[in-house]
């Protein structure tokens, strides 16, 4: 099969057929698949596969250590905390926190930000403007800030921790929706759907958001790494997810006060976080060279 | 700029204003007194229209007025004045190191495509992006500070050195006062906590700076330089660097603005006595002047880095004009 493709001219072949097999053969983008994956059957299966329960408490087992060191035990791989709970149940627990957490906070900046971008560069105009004003007024903060602000606000909580990366996020997915359909817009198949009399909204969401979607999967897939990155600091500072919920940046944040005592506690939250949001920047770069002619080499 | 300003403003505004509860009680807390929740409400005109007490906060504004913090009545512009200059040390420092490393990496990445050199520093780059750098600053203090007992684990400067503070820049009043202890210990205690916030800047800027160069050495006109007998070195830092720093100069500019709201953690983390930490603290004591006082100036500082970017970006590049 592979082989009678070669043979022909590529561009013979339907577009997102080159696209998948170019997306295929870039390795770093394959390996960052096989890292996210991993991390949704966790999260998916975290009730049949964790060995403990990541909130039972055993005051015989507290602050253990690694299998690997001297007096570790197979009992808790990765060790215990300092309430005696399993890490590892918890770090496999925590990846469900994350990934719903991530998956919300850029599924409402992606509903949001494509339908605001969307509608300002098809009307242009008065709301256009209107619009990309209030865009650039949230840009006009350092994102972090801004999510901490909103969480300090609306008070700490998992929920809030979601809306405000929510709220931080919506001018990309904006301005990103907007530049492609002002492009599109101008395309003569957008001329024949007026021409044929579609109505705005069809010609908007069946007609050109199709055609925008390259550039919006990537950055989709870059956003889930950063919401991964933001939610995980802001459960550090205290303002996510509250205890006992086992997230990976409030684990790492209870077991500072280990850091002479043991600090393996929150070496492994820390690597479980850099290996998430690896692995969806690795797939979301791999998405990009593949999805955007202009980016490859 | 000045819209952009006013729009921060007006979110700033908006943030308390719109924050379930009644603002005043926010403000002082559920025990306050009738009689001082009643002061706050006619200060702040919450009583008013919106409109009106906009007004009023705009005019306060003006005068450099942010307010009194809630729990130690001090005035917030004079808290914010004493701890700026450490945050802005702190982050001009981890600025300077993601600028050096970051170009370097990605120039040496460029011109070696497909090196072991380049695959590493890439591999790197997107370890970099992707580091939550509140852990890799308490990996460090584990690393350098617990176990190797080379840097101190936080803090600006050790309690026995002395030093005469002009401008409250640790490293520049050491210089002026040719306090030569007083400037190993200083740069001893700025290292971590500046690699740390310099992490992810440097990498975004190695990935940039590649790209950017791969792009230009690709162009005619590169060709044409080697074609006249230019040495490499000649073309890569002389002719291809200048048109490939253009983007860079952008990101850069941006970075230094995030890393404003990336001082928040780095701070925390290493007790920094800078804006960051004050902020975290007011978030904790829920003391919402130090955050509105806080966030306003921040953001106004990352709007005027912005324009200076721009502004830049018309020097670097000279087929863009200034208006």
């Amino acid at each position: 099969m592979k082989e009678e493709n070669n043979n022909k001219d590529p561009h013979d072949r339907h577009p997102m057929l080159e696209q998948l097999s170019q997306l295929w053969k870039n390795k770093p983008a394959i390996a960052g698949l096989i890292i996210i994956v991993t991390f949704i059957l966790a999260a998916i299966f975290a009730p049949w596969i964790s060995p403990h329960d990541p909130l039972e408490v055993s005051l015989y087992d507290q602050i253990k250590p690694p299998v690997w060191h001297e007096t570790g035990a197979w009992k808790n791989i990765l060790g215990t905390d300092d309430l005696g709970r399993d890490t590892l149940s918890r770090i496999i627990w925590g990846s469900r926190v994350s990934l719903q957490v991530a998956l919300f906070a850029v599924g409402l900046a992606f509903a949001i930000g494509t339908f605001l971008g969307a509608v300002a560069g098809y009307f242009k105009g008065k709301l256009d403007s209107a619009i990309m004003r209030i865009m650039d007024m949230i840009l006009a903060f350092p994102y972090l800030l801004l999510a901490i602000v909103v969480v300090a606000y609306l008070g700490p909580s998992l929920e809030n921790a979601m809306m405000a990366i929510a709220i931080t996020y919506v001018p990309r997915f904006a301005r990103i929706v907007r530049g492609s359909v002002l492009e599109e817009a101008e395309k003569d198949y957008v001329m024949a759907e007026h021409a044929l009399g579609a109505k705005n909204r069809r010609i908007i969401f069946l007609a050109i958001l199709p055609n925008c979607l390259g550039p919006l999967i990537v950055l989709t897939t870059l956003s889930m790494a950063s919401a991964i990155l933001d939610s995980a600091a802001l459960s550090f500072l205290g303002l996510g997810a509250q205890p006992p919920i086992p997230e990976w940046g409030a684990m790492i944040a209870r077991s500072r006060g280990l850091i002479l005592r043991a600090s393996w506690v929150m070496t492994f939250p820390g690597v479980a976080i850099l290996l998430a949001v690896l692995g969806f920047n690795l797939f979301g770069d791999g998405l990009r060279d593949a999805l955007d002619p202009r980016l490859r080499d | 700029m000045i819209p952009t300003l006013l729009g921060v403003s007006i979110i700033v505004f908006l943030m308390l204003r719109l924050t379930p509860g009644d603002p005043a009680e926010l403000l002082l807390g559920e025990r306050a007194t009738e009689e001082a929740l009643f002061e706050v409400r006619e200060h702040l005109g919450l009583n008013e229209p919106l409109h009106v007490q906009y007004g009023l906060f705009l005019q306060r504004l003006s005068q450099g007025d942010l307010g009194e913090t809630i729990f130690t009545r001090q005035k917030v512009w004079i808290e914010i004045k004493q701890r700026f200059p450490a945050t802005i040390e702190l982050s001009l420092l981890a600025l300077v190191i993601s600028c050096c490393l970051g170009i370097f990496l990605g120039i040496v990445s460029a011109t070696k495509q497909y090196s072991i050199f380049d695959y590493a520093s890439m591999v790197g780059a997107l370890v970099g992006v992707s580091m939550p750098i509140f852990w890799l600053g308490l990996i460090f203090m584990i690393i350098f500070s617990l176990n190797l007992g080379w840097l101190p684990i936080s803090g600006r400067l050790s309690v026995h050195i002395d030093l005469e503070v002009i401008t409250n820049f640790y490293i520049l009043d050491s210089i002026l006062t040719q306090n030569w202890a007083a400037l190993k210990d200083t740069l001893w205690h700025i290292i971590m906590p500046a690699v740390t916030l310099s992490t992810i800047p440097t990498a975004i800027v190695a990935r940039m700076t590649r790209s950017a160069m791969l792009d230009v050495l690709r162009q005619d006109y590169i060709k044409t330089a080697k074609a006249k007998g230019l040495s490499s070195f000649k073309v890569t830092y002389k002719h291809a660097l200048r048109n490939a720093l253009i983007p860079v100069v952008t990101t850069i500019g941006l970075q230094f603005g995030v890393m404003l709201g990336g001082a928040i953690l780095t701070e925390t983390i290493f007790a920094w006595p800078g804006v960051g930490k004050w902020m975290y603290h007011g978030i904790e004591q829920r003391d919402y002047m130090v955050i509105q006082g806080g966030t306003l100036f921040i953001a106004t500082i990352f709007v005027l880095i912005n324009l200076v970017v721009d502004v830049l970006y018309a020097v670097v590049n000279p087929r863009i004009s200034v208006q």
